[in-house]
């Protein structure tokens, strides 16, 4: 590059950072520098009543694996801090699979009809997206409840002698979150499917394949990338979820987001807290790495 | 891309699926609206058509209020984080790349990859600290909490609108004007407002909307709708809610319907 | 021209406000306070009453623990005041603002957590016991044993209600223990108990006034008052004591040391201890109050409720709850953590 390139190029090197700074240091100041007290705070000592004490210690760290048995003194494994992240986990990944068994279909009949009606029906999904979480949560309480719709039209129809008790539940939970996360799932999918070139299709068929072998060996693979988008847009926020598992829960099935909460106000032991949003962290930072790399890898082999 | 016929793309049950997802996904919301305007107070059995939630909640001055934060909270918000957004996106767009743009781009679009949870708590401690150290318990944290997630949202849309636009237009202004200032002001301004106005409500939305991080930031006094919501949903079934959720819903719908006008619209 | 009209507006807008007198923050219990109290009470002083809500003691420590909280007022419960004292979180009452501290009925004037009356006033009163909709299950009750050790016809349909003094308290009384017991072999049967009985709970959530009458839930742990108006609404919902005993508690008003509306905070204490007053308190979440005089006010269903008048054979099995020592603290908080799984 000749001098005046090279400053040409410093230049706007420069003009880039200054125009990025003020987004950069709200983001800083109100969003990504807090972070690091939050990491600070989990290799503290709990207060008494909430708060902390300045002292360093690794309690929270060995509280989220080990509880310290409070009558004889062992440790064991913390089943209690594990078996809420493990819930936490299940749920997310039934969610994400839910969600790619309906979204799926639903991309597929979105990116195969007309222009028109395309740009409609993608309206039509993104909708309920756009709509207040508490909204979309509290209208699935009004269904599933014991004198909700579905059971009072249940018990009309005979199906059934008594409400089913489906509110409270891990399975209520689950239908929440899938209800809430569903466009996420569709969007990518049908990105990803609309680049799908449909003479494939016309090939499998000449092959003498059947439509099964055609969705398995041919449809999927090539619609890999818009898959784990979907899945990963699920997967990270139904991870976190705080809102639809405190309504639909019922305070017994928490999640790793309701727990944290527990910890901050109740349960009087930030540091364990805050250990655990920084664990939240490490796995979907780990998460978008997985994505990452397979998205890059997709990417390689073109199409 | 011509479209082949519909038979090759069409797989068994698909359609049938996915018009049953249709329907599920906004049963439960119209049975949300229809409900607000029932005379009774189930959710399930009909009794009549009657405005009178939707007077309940009109008269009720805490929802009054609620509102009216809301919106100045989500109007605030809004419009700084469209400003950073776009001075940002003029930044990160239609210029070679350089170092560290990776790590512009990560900070960014941090909101969208932390959940919301942990950014709620990293607030709860660190402006919870700076209230009781500065004695100021006012609006601000909320306005600067808000602004920070918002921007992710706003930029979106800009960047892709500027990545769109070419430089034609303004390299031939460059021989007319001279000013890069008045270049980005009578030029780059007009062709980018589309996606500016598109940030400003998907930010606009997403503050209105949003639940977690208000809960947390809020001192006394401070409550949304959303958090006024969550404590009356908790509490009780009341058919008010039904009332505000439908008037959010029209609200939302309606910015909506906008913002897809306003990126349709091809220059 | 222009900017003479904006400022004239300004100046308008400034007298007018200047006017809106005080406001004040009161934190306190959801579903607790009546708003018609707060009407009349800003009728009378222009002070304008913003409420937050909190579900329990420990929430309500925490938040104000964790600084920043904005509140002037708070309604803690009766054990928990002297917490609040320890940790300089409440300041003492100056009673010479407060005209009608007299008014305290003399029973709850010298308290043990507050002797004198020198940091709360009296706000409810009541009791934790167990509630039940009868279409679900026509036995007994008045017994803990409805959440703890769940009848057939009750399995997976009780909700606990997440308060956990009052919880560990219940089971502590069931297995024949003391409240604030720092026996470790009557924990770990507390502990056991609690961890085993809750596969059978429906959930541990509040609300349950308009959850129980909106026949979503068929039996909770929770307080005679809320329950009371449950059962308005709901006359299926009957309200038990349990027999091997169950908490009574009361919740003052106090006044949060950081306040920012003291003079306003005054008046509104002032305000309660009128007898007229007093009795709307409780009109509304139907508890008693511990204002003298204020029988008269009183709602008349409130007179013979079998949730308000406890039978006599029962009355003995209920305890006010102490405070808990730092280690007994700490053993109920762990023992909920772990239950909380």
């Amino acid at each position: 590059m000749s001098a005046s390139e090279n400053l040409t190029r410093k230049t706007s090197i420069k003009n880039a950072w200054l125009l990025s700074s003020p987004a950069l240091v709200i983001l800083t100041l109100a969003a990504a520098g807090p972070l690091l007290i939050v990491l600070v705070y989990s290799f503290l000592l709990p207060g008494q009543y909430g708060n902390v004490k300045w002292g360093f210690s690794l309690d929270a760290w060995v509280g989220i694996f080990f509880t310290k048995d409070i009558f004889d003194g062992t440790y064991q494994m913390a089943d209690a801090h594990l078996s809420i992240f493990w819930r936490s986990i299940k749920l997310s990944i039934l969610t994400t699979l839910i969600s790619l068994l309906i979204g799926f279909p639903t991309a597929w009949f979105i990116a195969t009809r007309s222009p028109t009606m395309r740009t409609f029906l993608l309206f039509l999904i993104t909708i309920p997206f756009w709509t207040n979480l508490l909204i979309r949560t509290f209208a699935i309480n009004q269904i599933i409840r014991n004198e909700g719709l579905l059971n009072t039209l249940l018990l009309k129809v005979g199906l059934i002698q008594n409400p089913i008790e489906m509110i409270y539940t891990d399975f209520a939970v689950l239908i929440g979150m899938a209800y809430v996360y569903l466009p996420l799932m569709v969007l990518p999918l049908f990105a990803s499917i609309d680049r799908f070139n449909m003479s494939f299709l016309e090939a499998g068929y000449d092959l003498y394949a059947t439509r099964w072998q055609v969705l398995r060996r041919i449809i999927i693979p090539v619609t890999k990338p818009g898959i784990i988008a979907g899945s990963i847009l699920v997967f990270i926020p139904s991870l976190g979820a705080y809102v639809t598992p405190r309504l639909l829960g019922g305070g017994k099935n928490m999640m790793i987001g309701n727990f944290i909460e527990l910890l901050f106000g109740q349960g009087r032991n930030w540091p364990l807290g805050a250990a655990l949003s920084i664990s939240l962290l490490a796995v979907v930072m780990a998460a978008l790495l997985i994505y990452v790399k397979f998205a890059n890898k997709g990417n390689s082999h073109g199409t | 891309m011509v479209r082949k016929e519909f038979s090759i793309a069409k797989l068994p049950g698909f359609s049938l699926i996915a018009v049953i997802v249709f329907v599920a996904l906004y049963l439960p919301i119209m049975m949300l609206v229809i409900y607000s305007f029932n005379s009774g107070k189930s959710v399930a059995i009909w009794e009549g058509f009657s405005l009178q939630w939707y007077v309940k909640a009109w008269a009720n001055e805490q929802v009054k209020e609620v509102t009216l934060r809301s919106v100045g909270l989500a109007l605030s918000a809004a419009t700084f984080s469209t400003i950073a957004a776009t001075l940002a996106a003029l930044g990160t767009t239609r210029r070679p790349a350089f170092k560290g743009q990776m790590a512009i781009f990560a900070l960014i679009n941090q909101p969208l990859m932390v959940p919301e949870i942990v950014t709620a708590v990293a607030l709860l401690i660190f402006f919870g600290a700076l209230k009781q150290f500065t004695g100021y318990q006012g609006m601000g944290y909320l306005v600067a909490a808000h602004t920070a997630f918002c921007i992710p949202f706003a930029y979106l849309p800009i960047q892709a609108r500027l990545n769109g636009m070419d430089n034609t237009l303004e390299t031939a202004a460059a021989d007319l004007y001279g000013r890069s200032f008045q270049i980005f002001r009578r030029i780059t301004l007009p062709l980018l407002m589309p996606g500016i106005l598109a940030g400003f409500m998907l930010a606009f939305v997403t503050s209105l909307d949003d639940v977690v991080i208000t809960l947390f930031v809020k001192s006394a006094g401070q409550d949304t709708l959303p958090t006024y919501m969550l404590a009356q949903i908790r509490r009780s079934i009341t058919t008010e809610v039904n009332a505000i959720s439908t008037v959010l819903l029209a609200a939302t719908v309606l910015l909506l319907i906008l913002f897809f006008i306003l990126t349709k619209k091809k220059n | 021209m222009k900017r003479l009209s904006y400022l004239a507006l300004a100046l308008i807008t400034s007298a007018s406000m200047a006017h809106a007198s005080g406001e004040l923050q009161l934190y306190n219990w959801g579903d607790y306070t009546n708003p018609e109290l707060l009407a009349k009470f800003e009728a009378q002083t222009g002070i304008k009453v913003t409420i937050t809500d909190y579900d329990s003691n420990d929430t309500a420590l925490a938040k104000v623990q964790a600084g920043g909280h904005g509140f002037d007022l708070v309604v803690p419960s009766a054990n928990y005041v002297p917490i609040w004292v320890s940790e300089g979180l409440i300041q003492p009452l100056d009673l010479s603002k407060l005209s009608n501290h007299g008014n305290i009925a003399p029973e709850w004037m010298n308290v043990t957590w507050d002797d004198g009356r020198k940091y709360s006033v009296p706000w409810q009163w009541g009791s934790t016991g167990v509630a039940v909709n009868v279409t679900a299950y026509s036995g007994d009750v008045n017994t803990s044993s409805i959440f703890l050790d769940p009848p057939a016809e009750l399995i997976g349909k009780v909700n606990v209600t997440p308060e956990m003094n009052d919880v560990i308290s219940l089971a502590t009384m069931y297995v024949g223990g003391e409240p604030c017991t720092e026996d470790k072999e009557v924990l770990k049967k507390v502990r056991d108990l609690l961890v085993a009985a809750k596969p059978k709970w429906l959930s541990m959530d509040y609300g349950m006034t308009e959850k129980m009458a909106a026949n979503d839930v068929m039996a909770s742990v929770y307080w005679n008052g809320a329950i009371f108006r449950a059962r308005l609404q709901n006359p299926n919902v009957k309200y038990g004591y349990p027999k091997e005993g169950y908490p009574l508690w009361m919740d003052s008003v106090a006044l949060l040391s950081d306040a920012q509306n003291v003079e306003e905070a005054y008046k509104f204490m002032d305000f309660i201890m009128v007898p007229e007053n007093a009795a709307l308190v409780s009109a509304f979440a139907r508890y008693a109050n511990g204002i003298s005089g204020s029988d008269p006010f009183m709602p008349a269903d409130m007179k013979d409720a079998p949730e308000i008048l406890i039978p006599d054979e029962l009355k003995a099995a209920g305890h006010f709850l102490p405070t808990c020592s730092a280690e007994a603290q700490a053993f109920n908080t762990a023992i909920w953590t772990e239950l909380q799984k």
